[in-house]
């Protein structure tokens, strides 16, 4: 079965997400966000952009579009739902992900390579990396800086649901590699299930050479697999 | 009925704007300036004659869309 990346007004990098899926094998097909049937598709990718002109907070209108109500059932049947970079934002806003995310600490917008590291891999971003497995991927934000409750974040922690942080190029998650202040150097995160997971660098604009890096892959083959799963 | 929401960032979120502001206030010599905080107003008209249950509206579209109880608190004034 296709994947559905979910095309909100003010969304950018759907083709992008549609081109580096192919290359992992999964077949994709864009959806308006207006639809409001995704029974014919095995899994989600919420791709990055402005959804919305990004207005009021990034992702709080986007999370009432129509799709979502489908997004949110397939996420709770244990669907494969990832979201880069704005996605993530609309995951976190929808109440799918925990947390939310902020301006960047030093209010800059932030584009270049990033280095994270591979902290879990039980979730569909990363079961096909090992840990500590480091990846440079682009970052491509102004609000990437992830928090959430403390008690909240303590909880995510001791269930491994921290799954991408940002680490320099040896690996090491030092803090002065965060780019953005998030909370515990934070990239990746994913809910309690694994299903659902969200980071702000974009892996698929790392999926060849070419393109600087091609370390995104691994972390669209994660998705690939998942969807067999999900197939299966 | 007029209806003033405001939004603010809760004081245990960093609000890198406010710090901004205040960094840039210093630099222009107030340096008595403290906790500088960027929040927002959101103004709305709403058909109605009963200010609590205005209220009790408004309230509820702050928790569903004009705030993020993750990060914001917020106050709803009629009038």
């Amino acid at each position: 079965m296709k994947a559905a990346v979910v095309v909100f007004p003010g969304t950018n990098c759907e083709h992008d997400a549609v081109y580096a899926l192919a290359s992992v094998g999964v077949e994709a097909e864009l959806v308006w966000h207006r639809q409001t049937d995704l029974s014919a598709f095995a899994g989600v990718v919420l791709p990055g952009g402005f959804a919305h002109g990004d207005y009021l907070r990034t992702g709080a209108i986007a999370r009432f579009s129509p799709v979502m109500t489908e997004v949110e059932r397939m996420a709770a049947a244990g669907a494969p739902v990832l979201g880069i970079c704005n996605g993530f934002q609309i995951l976190c806003e929808a109440g799918l992900l925990p947390g939310v995310l902020l301006q960047n600490a030093g209010l800059r917008f932030i584009c270049r390579p990033v280095h994270v590291r591979v902290t879990s891999t039980d979730s569909i971003l990363t079961r096909a990396a090992r840990i500590g497995q480091v990846l440079q991927i682009p970052l491509n934000s102004y609000e990437g800086n992830y928090t959430a409750a403390p008690g909240t974040f303590a909880e995510m922690q001791s269930s491994d649901r921290i799954v991408l942080r940002y680490c320099d190029a040896t690996g090491a998650v030092t803090g002065e590699a965060n780019p953005n202040g998030s909370l515990g150097d934070t990239a990746g995160i994913s809910n309690q299930s694994g299903n659902v997971a969200g980071l702000m660098p974009h892996p698929e604009r790392a999926v060849e050479s070419v393109l600087g890096s091609s370390d995104g892959r691994v972390l669209l083959e994660s998705f690939a697999m998942s969807m067999s799963a999900a197939d299966a | 009925m007029k209806v003033t929401v405001h939004v603010r960032r809760r004081a245990d979120i960093a609000d890198p704007q406010g710090t901004t502001v205040e960094r840039a206030l210093r630099d222009l010599g107030y340096e008595h300036v403290d906790k500088v905080r960027i929040n927002r107003t959101i103004e709305l008209e709403v058909r109605g004659t009963d200010p609590s249950a205005v209220a009790t509206e408004v309230h509820a579209m702050c928790e569903r869309l004009l705030a993020n109880p993750v990060m914001e608190d917020f106050e709803v004034v009629i009038g």
